[in-house]
């Protein structure tokens, strides 16, 4: 199994995470993907690759350190997001019923073996 | 950002505010322009109308030789600027888009809501075909319109 596959494993087994992806920053394209059906993940990785590109730009400009971790609230659930090395940025969909503390734990944790 | 037919404008200004494209340029798989933003020349415009549907043409016959569906879109990555250029179908035929832009979108975000807008001028083009078809006698007259309405003068 590979590295990118493994990372994908650890987080889909969060219960309440219906996908996660692999997406590239800049580009905003999939790189690997475990999605449940109805998530859309052209959709989630081209939206999340900017959202998080233009936060670490955000940060940047202000001074600070980029973020190690995104968590964008909706009322039926998130998206999480944890920038990894060479661009590189795990993105999770979970439900309103997630795990979030585990579901981030894992995420910091595979996003940084992502290269 | 000019069309020439009006049920174009809305689903296309939706993709420009959205993808933060440059430039676009809509067009038929034979090289006429159906709408524009951000050019300044018509030439400009006749020139890249030309040219993207001769690529488009180009790639759907290497795709045929290799004996597969054409290729749904083609990207030329730069270091300031990016262009896309990707055919879809219409109920008025297959058209052609091309677009040009920057590193402060994505590659990702252009396809997204380029996809959406494909929809969207599915939904809007209207049922009845357009009346003439483009004949040699009035092709001139037909061009010079087309570029007045693309470029107001």
């Amino acid at each position: 199994m590979t590295a990118t596959q493994t990372s994908l494993d650890r987080v889909t087994r969060v219960a309440g995470v219906r996908g996660a992806l692999i997406v590239s920053a800049a580009d905003g394209l999939v790189v690997a993907e475990q999605l449940m059906d109805g998530v859309d993940g052209q959709a989630a990785a081209a939206l999340t690759g900017s959202l998080v590109g233009r936060l670490a730009r955000t940060a940047e400009s202000a001074g600070l350190r980029p973020p190690v971790f995104v968590h964008l609230r909706g009322e039926a659930g998130s998206v999480l997001a944890a920038p990894g090395p060479d661009d590189l940025v795990l993105v999770a969909v979970v439900g309103p019923e997630a795990n979030l503390g585990l579901a981030r734990l894992e995420m910091i944790e595979a996003a940084g073996r992502l290269a | 950002m000019r069309a020439l037919e009006p049920w174009v404008v809305q689903p296309l200004e939706t993709f420009l505010a959205e993808s933060a494209a440059r430039l676009t340029l809509l067009m038929t798989s034979s090289g006429q322009v159906v709408a524009q933003h951000g050019f300044s020349r018509s030439l400009d415009v006749m020139t890249a109308a030309a040219l993207g549907a001769g690529i488009v043409a180009s790639t759907d016959e290497l795709a045929r030789l290799m004996g597969g569906a054409g290729f749904e879109a083609l990207v030329h990555h730069g270091q300031r600027q990016s262009c896309m250029l990707a055919a879809f179908a219409t109920p008025r035929g297959r058209w052609i888009g091309l677009v040009v832009f920057g590193p402060e979108t994505s590659v990702g975000i252009v396809r997204l809501f380029f996809d959406q807008m494909i929809g969207q001028l599915a939904a809007a083009a209207p049922r009845e075909q357009p009346s003439a078809p483009m004949l040699a006698e009035n092709f001139e007259t037909e061009l010079d319109a087309s570029l007045k309405a693309l470029f107001g003068r």
